[in-house]
């Protein structure tokens, strides 16, 4: 039986991250880099994908959390002759420790331990490189550990106090207080370095990937409405992002549907422009500086390569990421074929990537950075570009895969690009802006979207110019200041999309079209729902029953997918998703910030207030 | 002994050797990395080992340049083909004597008899390095051949 996606949690260091179920099967995980080949991916086809599981070997009930505040996983397994603990995690380094000590780099830590009573742990170690690709047989290296080809110079090691063998299958009873260590590791480049599994080094890694992910999520500066779940967001962007470069993948996964059993399956280990302001603004919004100043050097320098030309996607170091292939022998999610690696979408043309880059640098100046002179000069290039061409057609923010068409959205985006523009110019920090060119563009562009994109039948802003329905990105016209939330126009555009998109309580598709049949609602979408209420569109009561309806969806251990199944609320699509939680963080942040203005508002009014007579 | 010319044959034959390992380690051949053996043996982190190491290394190809041009000496004439010759015999050494030899004699390298331990964590080379990728033993021959080759071809008696 297939495992719903919902089921997964997920585990990592910044590099790149596994998947792990409910049932302690490690189904997910591409080494050494979050777009390389996988090692383990049974969650596309159980048979030939290739999984690392320790579980009970009788029938069990299990529970799951991260350990606080953390992205140390564990699992309780219940038995009717006792109860195991799970804990997974990939250990987490400090500068000052890097540099110290020897580690292996990429490593999986799973400790298996008997709580009380007595319980029998089925091992099943089964490493598919390349996909399932490899014939890769476990060679056994005596105390060395048990080593996996998987091709070129990489091999994958496990070593374990457990009695396991090259056939990759053992049982092992355990009984209260005994516990088992694993430690999987991955090595190219240079000699592996092995560590024991023992006890005492497993409990050290454990113990310091516990205190280094408590003390950056302490460094979370938030504490408005469901911290637990905004915290647990901040802790998943982390993992997502690549800490040698500082992209953000959009999910660590390919493939895994949006449509049950259909043909939406794409490959989304790679870093969107499409997001880029909202990611900047989530991270500098939450007080991390650190990720968000990498963010957005990787962006830079992403989209230094391509001046003036801005790509849909590009790879972990800001290049365009390989073509898209389907690999055939898989059998996919839940029979979803096909499943592809690499993204054809890499061709395609979204004029509204150059306003998140420019807005993604505003945020980045309205945070105190600095930008220095070239990098004033390439957004200059972007300006003159987008002057140039912002009357194209384009493939729009959803990457519509028929013909180019004029999005509403992509236009007042290129309006967004110009405007901060000329802000940034005004400010002094690209004084090389050829303002008058960019204020006329964009003048012309809000002339234009105020006439053809909008209905005066349908009483809304449209999805296309001249067009006849309406498309959930239109709720972030009020986020990139073009319209007020409160203005008329924008609040029977929101009329309308719940009419048209809101598919159940508090759940939106993206927009009607022949693409969309049969998937589901998209999370980002029903979280900029939430933030439009909360930016004025609606009361703050409205902001948080809406946000609140939103926050039910998450999975167990608080995490999104692509997609809501509006039927069952089951996970849909990639998993987790980076930009679903990147909509929640900014929901929460203003939906704070309205409730903070609305505190203040409320003190001034009381101050005001004439002192009540005796 | 001209040992200007020595120096500067053993530097330019210790660069190729260490070109031509990065090569292999870089196009996935090879996880033999001699500049992180070496460093590994004086400190656990791995990019301040790699520094380390490298240096160590172009010393030992100083040494063995020393070595090679006494022999050069002995046998009476120096040249890219009897460097070539050394340097392939030089490889046999290392593959068959060496190589064995190095999880008793490196601090943090572990053994296949007792495994990992805190202290010894680097996975051992095993016969002919062959542990560090089918094609290592090709790699550390060519390697040394260009190396006795760049020394025989340079040195000047």
């Amino acid at each position: 039986m297939t495992t719903p996606i919902a089921d997964y949690a997920i585990v990592g260091d910044g590099r790149s991250a596994a998947l792990i179920s409910r049932a302690g099967s490690l189904d997910w995980l591409c080494w050494p880099r979050f777009d390389s080949p996988s090692i383990f991916a049974a969650i596309l086809d159980e048979e030939r994908g290739g999984r690392f599981s320790v579980a009970p070997g009788v029938p069990f009930r299990s529970t799951r959390a991260y350990l606080g505040e953390t992205n140390v996983l564990e699992t309780r397994f219940q038995t009717a002759s006792g109860e195991l603990a799970l804990t997974d995690f990939m250990p987490v380094l400090s500068r000052f420790d890097s540099a110290r000590s020897m580690h292996p780099g990429h490593e999986v830590v799973r400790i298996a331990r008997c709580e009380r009573g007595e319980v029998e742990v089925e091992i099943v170690f089964d490493p598919r490189p390349d996909y399932g690709r490899r014939k890769a047989p476990i060679r056994s290296m005596g105390k060395l550990g048990l080593h996996v080809d998987c091709g070129g110079d990489a091999i994958v090691t496990l070593l374990t106090d457990a009695p396991l063998g090259a056939e990759g299958r053992a049982r092992v009873r355990l009984r209260g207080g005994e516990q088992i260590h694993f430690s999987l590791t991955y090595a190219c480049g240079a000699p592996a370095v092995l560590p024991p599994p023992t006890r005492h080094r497993s409990v050290a890694v454990l113990e310091r990937a516990l205190r280094l992910w408590q003390e950056w999520a302490a460094r979370t500066k938030y504490d408005g409405p469901a911290r637990d779940l905004v915290v647990r967001s901040a802790l998943v962007l982390k993992l997502l992002q690549y800490s040698p470069s500082g992209a953000i993948v959009a999910a660590p996964t390919t493939s895994l549907p949006e449509r049950p059993g259909g043909d939406l399956n794409w490959d989304y280990r790679f870093c969107w422009l499409r997001d880029a302001a909202l990611t900047a603004r989530a991270l500098f919004g939450l007080g991390h500086s650190e990720e968000a100043e990498n963010f957005m050097s990787w962006l830079l320098t992403a989209t230094s390569l391509s001046l003036p030309e801005l790509h849909v996607l590009y790879d972990l170091y800001g290049r365009r990421p390989g073509r898209e292939t389907a690999l055939e022998h898989l059998r996919g999610y839940g029979g979803a074929r096909p499943v592809r690696i690499g993204n054809a979408a890499t061709g395609q043309v979204q004029l509204d990537t150059y306003g998140e880059v420019i807005e993604a640098a505003a945020h980045f100046v309205r945070s105190g950075g600095e930008i220095d002179r070239p990098t004033a000069n390439m957004l200059c290039a972007f300006g003159r570009e987008v002057a140039r061409s912002f009357d194209r057609p384009d493939e729009g923010i959803w990457e519509v895969r028929d013909v180019p068409r004029r999005f509403t959205h992509s236009r007042v985006l290129c309006w967004s690009a110009l405007d901060r523009l000329c802000e940034l110019a005004d400010k002094g920090h690209v004084p090389k802006a050829d303002v008058d060119v960019f204020a006329a563009a964009r003048n012309r562009i809000r002339e234009e979207v105020e006439t053809l994109g909008w209905s005066e039948q349908l009483h809304s802003y449209t999805r296309t110019l001249a067009g006849a329905d309406v498309d959930a990105s239109l709720l972030l016209l009020s986020w990139y200041r073009y319209c007020p939330a409160d203005a008329p126009r924008m609040r029977s555009t929101w009329g309308r999309i719940r009419e048209r998109l809101e598919i159940a309580p508090g759940l939106f598709r993206r927009y009607y079209g022949g693409l969309t049949a049969g998937e589901g609602a998209f999370g980002i979408c029903s979280f900029w729902a939430a933030e439009y209420l909360a930016l004025g569109g609606g009361t703050p009561a409205e902001a948080e029953e809406q946000l609140d309806t939103l926050l039910g969806y998450a999975n167990d251990v608080g995490l999104f997918a692509e997609e809501i199944d509006p039927a069952s609320g089951a996970a849909l699509g990639n998993f987790p998703q980076a930009y679903t939680h990147v909509g929640l963080i900014n929901a929460a942040l203003s939906l704070r910030d309205r409730l903070e203005r609305g505190k203040r508002e409320a003190e001034r009014a009381r101050a005001q207030l004439p002192e009540a007579r005796p | 002994m001209n040992w200007t010319s020595s120096l500067l044959a053993g530097f330019v034959g210790t660069v190729l050797l260490t070109t031509l390992e990065a090569g292999a380690q870089q196009l996935h051949l090879s996880r033999m990395s001699i500049p992180y053996l070496l460093g590994a043996a004086f400190t656990k982190g791995r990019d301040r080992a790699k520094v380390i190491g490298f240096f160590t290394h172009l010393l030992n190809g100083q040494l063995f340049a020393l070595l090679y041009v006494a022999i050069f000496r002995a046998t009476g004439e120096a040249s890219a083909l009897r460097g070539a010759i050394i340097g392939l015999v030089h490889a046999v050494v290392v593959l068959l004597v060496v190589v064995p030899l190095l999880p008793f004699i490196h601090p943090r390298m572990a053994s296949l008899h007792q495994g990992p331990t805190e202290l010894r964590q680097i996975e051992p080379p095993g016969p002919m390095a062959l542990h560090y990728g089918v094609t290592t033993p090709l790699s550390v021959v060519i390697a040394h051949i260009v190396f006795g080759v760049a020394v025989g071809g340079l040195y000047r008696m």
